[in-house]
């Protein structure tokens, strides 16, 4: 096979490229602990609002600046719909849903995951600036899907 | 020395009745474009927050409008082009005609699946959109028209193969010519990718919408879609490579480079496209973070044949460029053929293109995808990729192909131009504005219009959006016109022409490693390999699975 000199430079910068795209990610996966969701359990849909800690669905702290948010996403509302958190905090969202697919985005943070029918969603992440964000479903999920949203409140 | 190769076989021509049989599949694939970017209209002008779906005849919803612009653009157009233009490549450069009721079983199958899938959508019993998570519950002709759907492309893959192999029989020890070659490899890697979609359609959705199971799994259903679903856009996209590597060489007047190097770019294709699926998954829950990253990593594994391809394709169009007078650094890029709309629409869809991937690299890299996963970004993003390469490079293949398939000259070949300039300046101006949304929290697949949310930022972008796609719009019905005015009023040609492919500067290798590209069945068996390892340890954690989810009507 024959490959000009011209395009084993290209393709060698193309492969550096790619590495130091990917040394950054696992850097920042790892070395800055900005993790993905990761298998956090499984529940029955038709039994989220009784089953611990669905049951009792809202913003709780948990420790020393750890706060815990018991979020369940069903057609079409969050419930809590106000999320307050103070800045700083380490917040750990524990989310499901009771019907279909939903989405949880909360706008201008990294906060951004899925909630599916089974499964329990557990993200962790620090609001560091106080301020307003929008908290979108950003799966489809209905007619009425545009009118699923909350507020997340950073004191 | 006689050439091992068969090239470009002397006065093959296609027999008419199959000639028939594809221009009716191509029309199949470019019908249901023209309601996909009317839809698209309905769609885009929603971001800019003017309401025109209500003007739709039929149209309940916007995400009823929503289901039919993603089925039969991202669904129908591209397997009914693929399924045409493929076999008619497959069959040109084996110099064989195609097996004649098998080119019917698959055109009769398209338009059964077309028809049941659209009944479905247009009484809105189907509004599940085109991703079709369960447990969305649509009406069973839904999930039945699209696995008729992904039949079709398998009949054309045995229909290839087949071809593949009666030309073996007969040319023992020669090399495949390129042009079957990567037409079958596309093949290859859509039949293993599809059986992801095909096991949750046939096995889990369809019972289910008929009753027969009670319950069904959300993440495995999801997981399989995306098994398919991540090579469903290589699938998409290599028709338009094969055009890229093989005749837009030619159209510019250059010539492909090297044909092992080409071979080696689809061999990549078949190995890296399926084991990425989780990349679409990132932000699920119920898969470890573990398998992400793997896929992760394969995904930028399959950037490397796409680069590889920029480069070969934009070293012909140099040749040709050269040849045609130019010089320097840039200037053979002007002094291309920019009179010809084939090549123009094709050169185009390649500018979108490296947009289209860049953006496609960020979607793949890991926990950067949470700032944009399902935001406005991603619509941003795939119209460079599907909604403009690959749309882009079939309608510019139409400028030539619709004549040959109806032996009849282009007619408005002006208008040609100018529909592909405005259409891709209109998706440039609609992606500005689904991306810049996108990176501000604008969602994607919500009816904006009716949303109780909004932030300031967000006017803009959906300005440009509503703009950008209503120049799309406006491209897209030029370039059908120009469509209708050929079949109807294109002057006869005399001589029958022939399709516009290229040889190779460097001729395939008889001796060495490079021969072992064509051995299909090594490069499947590793392909399986992969998928083991990239799906293995999810499917032997989760199965038997989490059948608990009843079926939802919320449309």
């Amino acid at each position: 096979m024959t490959v000009e000199r011209i395009e084993k430079i290209f393709l060698g910068l193309t492969a550096a490229m790619l590495l130091v795209f990917l040394g950054a990610l696992f850097y920042s996966a790892f070395g800055m602990g900005m993790h993905l969701p990761d298998r956090a359990g499984e529940i029955l849909p038709s039994e989220v609002r009784n089953t611990p800690p669905f049951d009792d669905p809202g913003v709780r702290e948990v420790g020393d600046n750890q706060y815990e948010v018991v979020l369940i996403g069903a057609a079409w509302s969050f419930t809590p719909r106000e999320i307050r958190v103070p800045a700083g905090a380490e917040v750990t969202f524990i989310a499901t849903t009771t019907d279909v697919i939903h989405g949880v985005h909360v706008e201008g943070t990294r906060v951004n995951f899925m909630l599916i029918p089974g499964q329990i969603a557990k993200v962790t992440s620090t609001f560091r600036e106080p301020g307003e964000h929008l908290m979108i479903c950003h799966e489809y999920c209905g007619a009425g899907h545009h009118l699923m949203y909350g507020r997340v409140i950073v004191e | 020395m006689r050439n091992p190769t068969v090239a470009s076989p002397e006065g093959f021509q296609l027999p008419d009745s199959q000639r028939r049989v594809i221009r009716w599949m191509i029309y199949l694939a470019f019908g249901a474009l023209s309601i996909g970017i009317i839809n698209g209209l309905g769609q885009a002008l929603n971001y800019a927050r003017v309401d025109i779906l209500q003007y739709f005849p039929g149209m309940r919803t916007y995400y009823q409008g929503l289901t039919v612009h993603g089925v039969v653009n991202a669904i129908v157009f591209t397997f009914a082009f693929a399924n045409g233009f493929l076999a008619l490549t497959t069959s040109r450069a084996l110099a064989r005609p195609l097996n004649t009721p098998l080119l019917w079983a698959v055109l009769g199958t398209m338009v059964t699946g077309t028809l049941l899938a659209g009944y479905a959508m247009a009484t809105g019993q189907a509004s599940v959109l085109y991703t079709f998570y369960p447990p969305l519950l649509a009406h069973w002709s839904f999930y039945v028209g699209l696995a008729l759907l992904v039949v079709s492309t398998w009949l054309t893959a045995i229909l290839l193969f087949g071809a593949l192999r009666g030309w073996r029989k007969e040319n023992e020890g020669k090399r495949i010519p390129l042009m079957a070659f990567i037409s079958v490899a596309t093949y290859a890697m859509w039949t293993l990718a599809s059986l992801g979609i095909a096991v949750s359609v046939v096995g889990l959705l369809i019972p289910w919408s008929l009753g027969l199971i009670d319950h069904s799994d959300p993440l495995l259903s999801r997981t399989l879609f995306w098994f398919s679903g991540h090579p469903i856009v290589y699938f998409w996209l290599l028709p338009a490579y094969v055009s890229w590597y093989v005749m837009v060489p030619r159209q510019a007047g250059g010539t492909l480079f090297s044909d092992s190097l080409t071979r080696v770019v689809f061999i990549m294709f078949l190995l890296l496209s399926i084991p990425t699926g989780f990349h679409h998954q990132y932000t699920d829950p119920g898969i470890s973070g573990g398998m992400k990253a793997l896929h992760g990593v394969l995904t930028f594994g399959v950037f490397f044949p796409s680069m590889v391809t920029a480069f070969s394709v934009m070293y012909a169009l140099e040749i040709g460029g050269r040849r045609r007078g130019g010089t320097g650094l840039a200037n053979w890029f002007l002094k291309l053929d920019w009179g010809n709309p084939a090549l123009v629409a094709q050169i185009l869809a390649m500018l979108t293109f490296t947009l289209g991937g860049i953006t496609g690299l960020i979607n793949a890299s890991y926990n950067l995808n949470q700032a944009i996963h399902n935001t406005a970004w991603v619509p941003g993003h795939f119209h460079m990729t599907v909604g403009s390469a690959v749309t882009m490079s079939f309608m510019g293949i139409a400028f030539w192909l619709i004549p040959y398939l109806n032996r009849k000259e282009l007619v408005g070949r002006g208008l040609a131009l100018v529909s592909q300039w405005v259409y891709f300046v209109g998706v440039l101006v609609m992606a500005r504005g689904l991306i810049s949304g996108g990176l501000d929290g604008m969602p994607r697949r919500t009816e904006m219009l009716e949303a109780p949310y909004s932030k300031p930022s967000w006017e803009l972008a959906g300005m440009l959006t509503g703009l950008g796609g209503t120049l799309m719009f406006v491209g897209g019905m030029l370039f059908f016109a120009v469509l209708i005015a050929t079949i109807l009023f294109g002057r006869k040609t005399e001589t029958p022409e022939d399709i516009p492919f290229t040889d190779t500067y460097h001729p395939p290798a008889t001796t060495g490693w490079e021969v072992k590209l064509d051995s299909f069945r090594y490069w499947v068996i590793a392909t399986i390999v992969l998928i083991l390892i990239a799906y293995g340890p999810f499917l032997a954690q989760y199965l038997p699975g989490n059948f608990t989810s009843t079926g939802y009507r919320f449309f």
